[in-house]
């Protein structure tokens, strides 16, 4: 029979885990029998407090779904892809693409979209800290060099949606449930970016998602905005570059290429 | 070069209560009369944002004690290393005055069940556990307490008892004890024990923190009386009773009083601090009378 090491251990892992797995057999209560009820606490408190991890992480969604349908989502989800790290602040990054193929949850097609957001926002949050750039360093690197590389925000995100994400994440999160949800019919690209203590979610103008994109992925200026020129003709570098610029979205001056 | 060690505050035998997001505001506004906080150490694992920047202004203000709930060190397989990197990073980043871990296992192959998951208490896990403390307290260059568990099932195989385990525990490896009252109070209820002749055994002169926190009250298939540690309410009264018994035992020591889940509002979690005070206050005076 298993032993105090990892059998016994491993045996108790899986039966907290598995619905249905039976309770280890060397296991014992003082008043005899089986503590079947007993150990049932320890694999309550295990998804219990997982499922409160991922709803407090991804509020807005558990409006949008319902409580009852977002703990059990959650738990099938935890069920296929368990923690594995002591730092639960990582823990729920698969969640939105576990979701976008949740059959149940099919009818919003949205949704992962929104967990998407959420999930930006809280890897903001717990993002590293770094002091955005001056505009009179932005205006010295943008002036001098179109081949110039920015460095992005550490808590930069970008969340680009066929659907209008950012909308439904607000509305979602308000109080006053009778509004009636007048929704854009196009897709919105989200920045979520904390460049101090307050994490920001703006939309992007249009070619802005392209241009936030290709300087994640390190293009310079001007190549960033050759790519957001081809997605689409409207693209104005001054304006984006002054809206990234007013949301500290840059921290400083890359290496030329 | 100043050691970290220079810069660490010292717990203070009062009460101190652990440090919860909805109360940073409060607590900075309030400068309330507290001696201490504690933290979850993984909550402070991420790199940056609210949570370090008002950890650190509360920091500058009150000592800090460094509490670690995913280590587990009672598991049968390696420390985490990387885990140990961290708590280091925090441990030198804000210099707590204590570091206390738990005498339980969360973690099996790479899956962690955020959890406290109990052990037998046998030769082999005796050494296992022994092993991991001294791994600890070398990484982290300090004496860690280690807590006393709260359980709802034994195992057949245990072989010696919970206080004779911690006993051993703290003779091979030199950490100090961290006494879990409520947890005491729990495990005596389901498991059938005097929860006065364990305080009453228990090692007191290697006690350097007390925890009181708040159970749930539920049944067992035979309908006796099952407790679940669940820190969501105010500390019981028979919890109160038995954490003046230890105080008699082991004189004013830091005391925390936990309560994480249904965090109440700032001034409700203050007044439960302030209880706890006023029992060492009390004993203090019976101190001075004999």
């Amino acid at each position: 029979m298993a032993t105090g090491g990892a059998e016994l251990e491993g045996a108790f892992a899986r039966a907290v885990l598995e619905a249905g797995a039976a309770v280890p057999g060397p296991l014992v209560r003082k008043a005899g029998g089986t503590p079947s009820r007993r150990f049932g606490i320890y694999r309550n408190n295990v998804y219990a407090s997982l499922i409160d991890v991922l709803a407090n992480r991804f509020p807005v969604t558990a409006r949008l779904v319902g409580d009852e349908f977002f703990r059990t989502m959650a738990r099938v989800y935890i069920e296929k892809d368990p923690p594995r790290s002591p730092v639960l602040l990582r823990y729920g990054e698969g969640f939105a693409d576990f979701a976008a193929d949740f059959p149940p949850a099919e009818p919003v097609p949205y949704l992962a979209d929104v967990m998407r957001l959420e999930w930006a926002w809280h890897a903001a949050y717990h993002a590293a800290d770094a002091e955005p750039l001056s505009l009179a360093a932005l205006s010295e690197a943008v002036g001098g060099a179109a081949e110039a590389r920015l460095a992005l925000h550490p808590s930069l995100h970008l969340v680009r949606s066929p659907y209008p994400v950012i909308t439904i994440w607000q509305l979602a999160a308000r109080d006053g449930e009778n509004e009636p949800a007048r929704l854009p019919a196009e897709g919105e690209d989200a920045l979520v970016v904390r460049p101090k203590l307050e994490v920001e979610v703006r939309r992007l103008p249009e070619g802005g998602g392209a241009f936030v994109l290709a300087l994640k992925g390190g293009a310079s200026l001007q190549e960033a905005a050759a790519r957001a020129i081809d997605e689409s003709s409207a693209f104005d570098l001054a304006a984006n570059l002054a809206g990234l610029m007013g949301c500290g979205a840059f921290i400083g001056v890359g290496a030329e290429a | 070069m100043a050691r970290p060690s220079d810069h660490r505050s010292p717990i203070p035998p009062r009460a101190g209560v652990g440090l919860k997001p909805q109360h940073y505001r409060d607590i900075l506004d309030s400068a309330p009369d507290i001696g201490w906080f504690e933290i979850h150490a993984e909550n402070y694992m991420g790199e940056g944002g609210p949570p370090h920047a008002y950890l650190a202004a509360v920091r500058e203000r009150y000592p800090l004690s460094l509490h670690g709930v995913g280590l587990s060190i009672g598991g049968s397989g390696p420390l985490d290393k990387d885990h140990l990197g961290r708590l280091r990073v925090l441990a030198d980043r804000y210099e707590p005055g204590m570091f206390s871990e738990h005498l339980a296992w969360s973690s099996h192959d790479t899956v962690y069940l955020n959890d406290l998951l109990p052990l037998p208490y046998t030769e082999e896990t005796l050494e296992r556990v022994c092993t991991h403390i001294d791994e600890v307290q070398e990484a982290l260059q300090r004496q860690m307490l280690l807590e006393n568990p709260s359980t709802y099932v034994a195992f057949a195989e245990t072989s010696m008892s919970e206080v004779a385990f911690l006993r051993e525990v703290v003779r091979r490896t030199g950490c100090g004890l961290l006494l879990d009252v409520n947890n005491v109070f729990v495990q005596a209820t389901n498991h059938g024990f005097d929860a006065a002749a364990y305080v009453d055994s228990f090692p007191a002169e290697h006690v350097g923190e007390i925890h009181l926190g708040g159970h749930d009250e539920d049944e067992d298939d035979d309908g006796s009386a099952l407790l679940i540690d669940d820190h969501g309410r105010e500390v019981a009264d028979p919890v109160w009773g038995l954490y003046a018994r230890v105080l008699a035992r082991t004189g004013p020591k830091p005391t925390l009083i936990e309560w994480d889940n249904d965090v109440p509002d700032w001034p409700t979690l203050f007044a439960e601090a302030k209880r706890a005070d006023a029992v060492i206050a009390e004993r203090r005076k019976h101190r001075v009378a004999v």
